[in-house]
């Protein structure tokens, strides 16, 4: 992303940052102080967002958020024209403002390319990457009849099209049919009546005098880079650099206020997850391990991932905890999610809640009962997010991949996904299910049963969501983002230690081994011994901050990292919760019959003593239906 | 500022309400401001531009796009119709012949010799946007709509399927929480907008299909009723564009719910009065509820005499929570119930689930003392 613009200040003597985030909902201010040699962050603000009727100016959000900020810092930073800079004095104004935006539906955006698997999926993986929401991938063999296509574009109003197809010096025909397609559905842009709306080609560059003379005349085009020059490379940054300069230039001046927000700020806005997706990659260099990071929210859910040196964002825009949270039910289907409750459930109440949660969304589960619900529900919302994550996190596909003797046993396709869960080395969750839940050993737990990591893994939250903001100051100043970022964003959960068993083993015969036994020589220098049967799951406390030996030596048929079998040395990570070991196979194993999962269930709750259980014996005994 | 409970819904037989009627795309206003219109009057109109169809000439006839010069019979900008020959390719010194037929009535947009497509467009078909209300013209957005005022009865719903409807009100519930069969609904029914009680069940649903019913209006639905209904389900709560000949108005909640004696009553009041009502229900940022709207008449009178720029927006800032506010539990365990509040302690609380949060003291209308999340209570607007 560009920095042009940014304060001329150097680096060094900022001292005083503000940052907010234009949330569909709630504006966030931060404020983040050099102090002693570091920046920390000092206190946060937040304001309802004021992007809506009757407001329709979202500068008044974040004048509200950043008025919350300075009654609880006693400092004055804001002036009529914004916020104040440069600093006056250390009780005065601020060095550097900036800001990222996901108000009035962030970014949307519609992508084509000419075949499926190939450029489309290009072009989906760049808009995404910047932060967009993809609203549809149409390609020439995406199955749908030309008419179909046409109506498509038609209904769908995005924000900006990304057109890409074709290797540079490939046939041009495909994608100017694409092209072609997209001239006769003539689209309109979703804000601004009357506007052209942005299409940016990033597909042959043999194609672009037909593509403008197609495009060019009833669309603001705008051409850059191809996404795919070779078959065998994708090269995604041009045309996510292009999609944040349109971002700012088209939607964000079509959004109200936004003009006047945009003078304020000394970097230009960004979309909240492309902001978040820059954190992300930024936690994967500075802690050297492969990150997988996930925002639960509302309506979408986000996840982001670094496997192998490559950033990967999704967003399942219909996965949410409240305003989607019916669509959570209908994608896993109603014994998905009662499958995690220790209480039996009626249908009909059940499905009821989950509906008058959606036509409420902001209410907040009052009763055990309730909270025990919506944690269900979390699990299955995320387990399916990431799942549409790895379909997507994936290597280049239909290309050919070089091979020697050393692969011939190992054929694997081109195009597999990422994700690797026994490299993977921090789980990061955000999102008000599992940054507030009541016990943080609860958010641990949500994460471990959806994402179901192998081998060692951290798990961490971001304790108040401060991700957008730190993604957009590691463009101005890495240093300070990072620093904010260790000290005062990350919440240390802990770390899990989950063997899994062979490939191909049916668990129902592991019942009886032993997956794991560990030996950890704890921070003060003592020693323990943790032995678990299959099926169990235990918790052993070890502190924030501390670091323990572990000493790992998984069953016969059973993997650690190292392979079967074989034991391996590794520190572990403490944090809020402790040290999880995780022997319930992977997938997890839930018992078929329901009176013994709920027993099972039961179990591990009261094991890792993740709800009352005096409370929550109190439902299980009445019988209450859920 | 920061509200931290939901604003309530808006239950009212004296509110001026303001509707913003917008064209999709740029055209024409009919009418000017200060003009009083019916709920059919059309206030805006403009032609949407035809399909496009797209033949792929090369595919078809075989031969290469730049070979289409060659064989298409029309130009672009011609006008076309169905079963017209617009291409043909003649092989073998005129042995062989294969032609292509328009598929649609139109005009032929491009002619590509890069893809080997063309492109025919049809007639563009005309769109009317109408009032929806009756009321005056408060402010015209050139090219674009109007923005129509009216003042009556004003119901707010929390969730509806269908889309803008107008019928008289009739109430064939005889109190808010009884449950009806289908079969009290009636030829009488015809045209109107039923109020049926605590729940409309898909048995009452299809009956009110069956006798032209206009609008149903229930205290709740179960959820797999709605289902059964629609014949699909309802992922996220974006609806209006429903295909179906009636428009659902829940005002309480899923599940059967008593409907508020408020709203209840002032229904009671509406019984034979025309009303319009829209089942558009959107939750998220720029929340959209489901709404029954009954004009009066000598509201709108006052209406037509008051000065233009008096700001009389629905979404009106309720007056917030006090002691004595009148409010309704949005969640469990005392989902639906009706109280008053009796205190706001400023302290977070911890609550059950163990979360901690800002609540609020509460009577119960059978006098228990509860205490509730703040955010799960909304204020019952007068």
């Amino acid at each position: 992303m560009s920095t042009e613009g940014v304060t001329k200040i150097p680096k060094d003597q900022i001292q005083t940052i503000v940052a907010t985030d234009c949330g569909s909902t709630t504006t966030k201010a931060i404020l983040i102080e050099k102090r002693d040699g570091e920046y920390r962050l000092i206190v946060r603000g937040e304001a309802p967002t004021t992007v809506e009727a009757p407001f329709e100016d979202v500068t008044m959000g974040v004048r509200n958020a950043v008025t919350e900020v300075e009654e609880l810092s006693g400092k004055t930073l804001l002036a009529p024209e914004g916020v104040i800079r440069p600093r006056a004095s250390d009780e005065k104004g601020a060095d550097v403002y900036l800001s990222t935006s996901s108000a009035g539906g962030g970014l949307q955006m519609m992508v084509a390319g000419v075949v499926k698997t190939m450029t489309a999926e290009s072009a989906e993986r760049a808009a995404l990457g910047a932060g967009a929401i993809v609203m549809d991938a149409i390609s020439v063999d995406d199955g749908r009849l030309p008419h179909q296509k046409i109506s498509r574009i038609r209904q769908l109003r995005p924000d900006m099209i990304l057109l890409s197809g074709g290797v540079d010096g490939g046939t041009i025909a495909h994608v100017s049919q694409i092209a072609e397609l997209i001239a006769a559905a003539d689209p309109r842009p979703r804000l601004g009546i009357g506007f052209q709306l942005p299409v940016i080609f990033a597909g042959n560059k043999d194609a672009r005098g037909h593509v403008r003379d197609t495009l060019g005349e009833s669309l603001d085009l705008r051409l850059v880079d191809n996404i795919r020059p070779v078959l065998e490379e994708e090269v995604l940054e041009p045309a996510r650099e292009e999609i944040h300069n349109l971002f700012m230039e088209h939607v964000m001046a079509q959004a109200p206020g936004y003009n006047k927000l945009m003078g304020w700020t000394d970097a230009p806005i960004m979309p909240t997850p492309g902001a978040v997706g820059l954190g992300i990659q930024n936690v994967a260099k500075q802690y050297k391990m492969e990150v997988l990071g996930v925002d639960i929210g509302g309506a979408t859910t986000d996840v982001f991932s670094v496997f192998a040196g490559t950033f990967n964002r999704t967003v399942s825009a219909n996965l949410g905890m409240s305003y989607s949270i019916c669509n959570v039910l209908l994608e896993t289907g109603l014994d998905s999610i009662s499958r995690w409750l220790p209480m039996s459930v009626s249908e009909e109440a059940l499905r009821s809640r989950i509906r008058n949660k959606m036509i409420r969304p902001t209410t907040i589960p009052h009763s055990l009962e309730e909270l025990v619900v919506e944690q269900a529900l979390a699990r299955e919302a995320l387990r399916l997010a990431f799942e549409h994550h790895k379909t997507l996190a994936t290597g280049l596909k239909g290309i050919r991949q070089a091979r020697d003797m050393g692969d011939t046993f190992d054929q694997k396709v081109s195009g597999a996904t990422l994700v690797n869960m026994m490299t993977l080395g921090m789980i990061l969750g955000s999102g008000g299910v599992l940054s507030h839940a009541p016990r943080r050993v609860q958010s641990a737990l949500m994460m471990l049963d959806a994402f179901q990591p192998e081998g060692v893994t951290r798990l961490a939250v971001d304790s108040i969501f401060m991700m957008p903001q730190l993604g957009v100051l590691a463009t101005v100043h890495p240093e300070a983002s990072a620093q904010v970022f260790d000290r005062d964003c990350l919440v240390c959960l802990g770390s899990s230690i989950a063997p899994v068993p062979q490939e191909g083993i049916r668990m129902e015969n592991l019942r009886d081994s032993t997956p794991v036994k560990v030996t950890l020589t704890m921070p003060d220098g003592t020693e323990r011994v943790e032995t678990l049967g299959f099926g169990e799951i235990r918790l052993i406390p070890l502190e924030e901050g501390s670091v323990a030996q572990a000493h790992v030596e998984p069953g016969r048929r059973w993997d650690v990292g190292e392979g079967t079998g074989r034991a391996m040395d590794v520190e572990v990570e403490g944090g809020i919760v402790g040290l999880i070991i995780d022997a319930r196979g992977r997938p997890v194993f839930l018992e078929k019959e329901e009176a013994d999962r709920r027993k099972q269930i039961r179990n591990w709750i009261e094991a890792l003593d993740i709800y009352p259980m005096d409370a929550l014996m109190k439902y299980i005994e009445e019988g209450r239906a859920v | 500022m920061a509200h931290a409970y939901t604003p309530g819904l808006k239950v009212s037989n004296r509110e001026v309400v303001r509707k913003t009627r917008r064209l999709p795309i740029k055209g024409e206003v009919t009418v000017e401001v200060g003009d009083m219109v019916q709920p059919h009057d059309v206030v805006a109109k403009t032609e949407i531009p035809g399909d496009p169809v797209s033949v792929n000439i090369s595919q078809l006839l075989t031969v290469e796009p730049y070979e289409l010069p060659d064989v298409v019979t029309v130009k672009e900008g011609e006008t076309v119709e169905k079963g017209q020959v617009i291409a043909r390719k003649i092989s073998f010194f005129g042995l062989f012949k294969s032609e292509q037929m328009s598929p649609v009535d139109g005009t032929v947009e491009m002619i590509s010799d890069v893809s080997g497509q063309m492109v025919l467009r049809e007639p563009p078909t005309p769109l009317d946007v109408e009032a929806y209300v009756e009321g005056i013209v408060r402010r015209v957005l050139p090219e674009e709509g109007v923005v129509v005022e009216t003042a009556g009865a004003f119901i707010q719903g929390i969730f509806g399927i269908g889309g803008e409807r107008r019928g008289a009100i009739k109430v064939v519930a005889s109190s808010p929480d009884e449950r009806i069969e289908p079969s009290a609904l009636d030829a009488s029914c015809e045209g109107k907008i039923v109020v049926v009680g605590s729940v409309a069940t898909a048995g009452i649903l299809r009956r009110a299909e069956e006798v032209g019913v206009v609008g149903l209006v229930s205290g709740g639905i179960v959820d797999a009723d709605l289902i059964d209904y629609l014949g699909y389900d309802i992922g996220v709560a974006i609806t209006g564009h429903e295909d179906i000949p009636l428009t659902l108005i829940i005002t309480e909640g899923f599940g059967p719910m008593r409907i508020a004696d408020k709203t209840f009553e002032l229904l009671q009041e509406l019984e034979g009065q025309e009303a319009s009502l829209n089942g558009a229900t959107q939750i998220r940022a720029g929340v959209m509820r489901p709404e029954i709207i009954s004009p009066d008449a000598s509201m709108l009178e006052q209406l037509r005499d008051a000065p233009e720029d008096v700001d009389t927006e629905d979404e009106d800032e309720s007056g917030g929570l006090g002691v004595g506010t009148p409010i309704r539990i949005i969640r469990d365990p005392y989902f639906g119930a009706l109280a008053e509040v009796t205190g706001l302690p400023p302290e977070l609380q911890v609550v059950e689930s163990e979360t901690r949060v800002r609540v609020l003291n509460a009577r119960l209308a059978d006098g228990t003392e509860v205490m509730v999340p703040r955010a799960n209570v909304e204020i019952i607007e007068g």
